[in-house]
């Protein structure tokens, strides 16, 4: 059974359209890499997925024990004000805020658990420090950590690696590569074709032609894309 | 040693040990969402708010109610509700939907008194919107009542406070995160805005509504000056703001000056204070 089940979803903004008839499913341990231009509207989908943006049509189904608001997320950019007084440890944690409910207080399981996120980011050293201090690839980091204590199951990653150096890049890739090996399902939109090709399993383009399947499907499609480049536009 | 009897002396009327109480409260309670307020760029939302009371208590003098509070208070929050629960997809933003409501209000709330004021026994409405405007020497002629009234309100909004600390982090922080996560942010927002406009209210009697906003966010700002956490900035602006205020309160009783002002003067008093401090806290990190 498949984690997350996206039928004819159209996402769009205020009874408008973006996408017309998203369908993809993602299983349990799948490397989702979505792709397309920019404003094709990837992180629309994703935010409908979330339920941060009402879908204008069609149907989005959780299985396999995922639930809604066991999704970890990591935004495409965070509107932090730049004075925000907050510590690595605290923004952590509050990936825990959500599955609490209307239970006051974090747990001790939780601040361990958010404690070894934050090891496995390799960022321990910077928990003690204020957010707004740290560089973006750092700040990116305690997001991830922050979306990993969100989930065990499922992290939605909209474009985790821009702005960031190649070196640091690369990193990024390997550290998520390594959470899908643990068996977190990862969902990503990326610019980066090639990141996309090399780790992902799935792959689906947005665009005027949607597409959604193998890597090696993917080549296939691209090469017919610019074939028939000039009728797409 | 005369200037500790002459205090003592004043501490044995009970107005003033009454007065001391409900400063030290009101003051508690608007320092705890400073900090929020100042991260949501809502930092004029004192003066908007307070505005809005003030057009409430015109209406109220208006039709004779005598106890005013009936009015205010309702009419309050439910513009600090329109105001903050709309959250971030709200229509106009922060400070121009701040600015609307506060002028609208003021504006309004004039025309009513004035217009009005002709049929009344226009005795001394002017004093009266004088001391609305920067607060009075009500406060040390607070009745049993209000000083109640104020206890309870405080205790309500600091155990609000504790209760919702780490859902007011998150949903300050990111409210988007928290609301893919799973948390209600609109309930939360609502809770904010409710909090902020019986604090808002309560504390237009302790320096009046021109001076409420130096009252939610100087000791916000200051504290933010020295220190890196939410939780350490939470508790110094709350200790900073409690201690401003009752030194303030102290002055103005020996002094005789104006109760808000005073304080207000403290208040900046140690921000100045707080900003070199924390100058040179990253001066030796460097
Ligand atoms: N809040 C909004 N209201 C109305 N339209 C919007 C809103 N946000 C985005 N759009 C429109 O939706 C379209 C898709 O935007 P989206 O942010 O999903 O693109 P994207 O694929 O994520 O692009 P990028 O690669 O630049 O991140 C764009 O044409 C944009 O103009
Ligand atoms: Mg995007």
């Amino acid at each position: 059974m498949s984690q997350l089940v996206c039928k004819s979803l159209c996402p769009g903004y205020d009874g408008k359209e973006i996408l017309h008839s998203v369908d993809f499913s993602v299983d349990a341990g799948d490397y989702l890499c979505i792709v397309g231009e920019n404003g094709s509207g990837k992180s629309t989908l994703m935010k409908t997925i979330l339920g941060l943006q009402p879908a204008i049509s069609g149907e989005i189904l959780y299985g396999d024990g995922l639930q809604r608001n066991k999704i970890g997320y990591l935004p495409q950019q965070t509107v932090v004000q730049k004075d925000f007084p907050a510590t690595v440890k605290e923004i952590v944690v509050s990936g825990f805020c959500g599955q609490n409910g209307f239970k006051p207080f974090y747990s001790i399981k939780q601040r361990i658990t958010a404690q070894n996120n934050i090891e496995k980011m390799g960022i321990s050293h910077l928990t003690k420090r204020c957010y707004r201090e740290l560089s973006g690839g750092q700040q990116q980091r305690v997001l991830l950590a922050r979306a990993l204590c969100a989930t065990e199951k499922m992290l939605l990653l909209d474009e985790p690696t821009a702005g960031l150096d190649p070196i640091v890049t690369a990193e990024m890739y390997s550290i998520i590569k390594s959470l899908n090996d643990s068996g977190i399902t990862v969902i990503m939109i990326t610019h980066d074709i090639s990141a996309a090709l090399k780790y992902a399993n799935k792959i689906l383009h947005i665009g005027q032609k949607l597409f959604f399947g193998s890597p090696k499907d993917y080549r296939e499609f691209q090469s017919g894309l610019s074939l028939n480049g000039g009728c797409e536009k | 040693m005369s200037i500790f009897s002459t205090i003592a002396q004043y501490f044995s009327y009970p107005y003033v040990v009454n007065a001391m109480v409900v400063g030290v409260l009101i003051s508690l309670c608007s320092s705890l969402l400073g900090v929020t307020l100042v991260l949501k760029r809502f930092s004029f939302i004192g003066d908007g708010l307070s505005h809005v009371a003030f057009g409430a208590m015109a209406v109220a003098a208006v039709t004779g109610l005598t106890d005013n509070m009936y009015i205010v208070l309702p009419v309050t929050v439910i513009c600090a509700v329109l105001l903050l629960s709309g959250g971030q997809d709200s229509v106009i933003k922060g400070d121009a939907a701040v600015a609307m409501i506060s002028v609208g209000a003021l504006a309004i709330g004039y025309l009513i008194m004035n217009v009005f004021s002709r049929n009344l026994r226009s005795s001394n409405l002017s004093a009266d919107v004088c001391s609305t405007l920067f607060g009075s020497t009500s406060i040390l002629t607070l009745s049993n009542t209000e000083v109640w009234l104020c206890v309870i309100l405080s205790v309500v909004v600091v155990a609000a406070f504790i209760f919702f600390y780490n859902k007011i982090f998150s949903v300050t922080f990111d409210e988007s995160f928290a609301k893919a996560t799973g948390t209600k942010t609109g309930l939360y927002n609502l809770l904010i805005a409710i909090i902020i406009a019986v604090i808002i209210v309560l504390a237009m009697n302790l320096v009046g509504s021109l001076l409420i906003s130096a009252l939610v966010i100087f000791p916000a700002l200051s504290s933010m000056r020295v220190f890196k956490s939410f939780k350490s900035v939470t508790i110094c602006s709350a200790a900073l703001s409690v201690g401003c205020s009752a030194l303030g309160l102290l002055i103005s009783i020996l002094l005789g000056t104006p109760v808000g002002s005073t304080i207000v003067a403290v208040d900046i008093v140690v921000f100045a204070l707080f900003s070199l401090l924390g100058l040179i806290l990253r001066g030796v990190k460097k």
